[in-house]
């Protein structure tokens, strides 16, 4: 119909994807996660080999192995720590940390305040659906307190941990809440979170329709935010204090000055930091 | 929203690229859960799908197609992709084809949307020249779906369940 061409960007979001195929549960929204993760970096045309992918424990932990990126799967709630050393190793690199709501929230809780305190220039994505999956369905921190089953019956009773408040009370400097079931908005606020300079937490709402089959009605209940992202943490707090739990977009985007990263440049060698290893 | 034909076959593009990476998605998953009828399924429509995507590559003489613009669809994601959350490990092909025919008529309704919109001669021939091929889409699932047989009430009883059951 026409003649000219339009060249291809150099990187697709296959590039990102390996070839290994996740053992998610069908239905899972961590496939769709993992999707906008690809789509996100092909959006900024990073290199895989100049991003890692850090996460812990979990069935959202496994994302590491399904990219082509530097990936590290960890220990238990402690994947910001070690990106967080990473990170400051390599400030060269991308670095994008990913989990669930309990090995984040729980598990992790501790690193996750000071990991937003610290204001590293880090991406936590974290894939939360309110319970622990890969260990059969026990409430998580995010899990609502009346939530009945039969490993809590009638519920836990305890109020649920409310991740981005606390994050925005931490110092994390971008705020963000996405839905596994809008891939694309989700890629694009992961793409602004890893532009933006500091820590950039985005909660993604990603439903567990094994565990929780009554949240594949999250995709009735989301909507986008009604106004855009503040740089006033105050405003912030009150709007997310005050929101349904379903707004989705960015919803605080600060200026505070990152954690200072030195140079790329390696001082020591492999062998130097061997040495010290040596009994 | 006013479309040139460009961006208009870039939206019919995309939306068919995406159709392929969800049914690729769902053959994946469904492989390794051993569900391999229906993985070869939607391997099948993603195969189908990435032939549609090839096509306008070639019509339009593209390499690559322009973005298309966040917000470009009606809901969350294109029409002909197939809702990620409504599959189950033990589905049936009948409800695999449930799937795709309804991915097929929304296609089809978001194309005759565009060219009852299309003030642009050049888009409402070429939404009508889609609508027509969903249709015909449409009508080859609904074919294949008197095919296959439906699957009895008790589908998704699983001796061996992942979820703890009362």
């Amino acid at each position: 119909m026409n003649d000219h061409t339009i060249a291809a960007p150099a990187l697709s979001a296959a590039n990102y994807k390996s070839g290994y195929k996740p053992i998610w549960c069908p239905g899972c929204g961590d496939f769709s996660v993992l999707s906008s993760i690809a789509k996100a970096l092909a959006m900024l045309q990073l290199p895989p080999h100049e991003v890692a992918v850090v996460s812990g424990i979990g069935c959202s932990s496994r994302i590491p192995a399904y990219t082509t990126c530097y990936g590290f799967h960890g220990v238990h709630g402690r994947s910001l720590a070690a990106a967080t050393g990473l990170k400051v190793a390599r400030p060269d690199l991308t670095v994008l940390v990913t989990g669930g709501d309990g090995d984040g929230y729980s598990i992790g809780g501790n690193h996750f305040l000071h990991a937003c305190r610290r204001n590293v220039d880090l991406t936590y994505i974290v894939m939360d659906n309110h319970v622990y999956g890969m260990t059969k369905g026990q409430a998580s921190p995010t899990t609502e307190p009346d939530w009945d089953n039969k490993l809590s019956p009638g519920g836990t009773g305890i109020r649920a941990f409310h991740p981005l408040v606390i994050a925005l009370a931490s110092g994390a400097s971008f705020v963000a809440r996405a839905f596994s079931g809008d891939p694309n908005g989700t890629a694009e606020i992961i793409a602004q979170g890893i532009r933006h300079p500091g820590f950039a937490f985005i909660e993604v709402l990603s439903p567990c329709i094994t565990f929780r089959p009554e949240q594949r009605n999250w995709k009735t209940a989301v909507h986008p935010a009604p106004v855009g992202p503040t740089d006033d943490p105050a405003r912030a707090a009150r709007r997310i204090m005050s929101d349904d739990g379903f707004n989705i977009g960015v919803l605080y985007a600060g200026a505070r000055t990152p954690y200072p990263l030195a140079s790329g440049k390696a001082t020591r060698t492999v062998q130097d930091l061997a040495a010290e290893f040596a009994l | 929203m006013e479309r040139t034909l460009e961006e208009f076959m870039a939206q019919a593009l995309a939306m068919e690229r995406e159709a392929v990476e969800r049914y690729t998605e769902l053959a994946d998953a469904m492989e390794t859960h051993n569900n391999r009828e229906v993985a070869a399924l939607f391997r099948t429509m993603a195969g189908y799908e990435a032939l549609h995507a090839q096509r306008i590559l070639d019509d339009m003489n593209w390499v690559e197609a322009p973005a298309v613009p966040t917000g470009a669809w009606p809901a969350m994601e294109p029409p002909e992709s197939v809702p990620s959350d409504e599959v189950h490990y033990l589905m049936h092909p009948w409800h695999a084809l449930q799937l795709a025919l309804a991915a097929e008529q929304r296609a089809e309704a978001f194309f005759g949307e565009l060219a009852r919109q299309a003030t642009d001669e050049a888009v409402r021939r070429s939404a009508l020249e889609m609508q027509a091929e969903e249709h015909e889409h449409v009508g080859l699932v609904q074919a294949w779906l008197a095919k296959v047989p439906v699957p009895s009430s008790d589908w998704a009883n699983d001796p061996d369940p992942p979820r703890y059951m009362d």
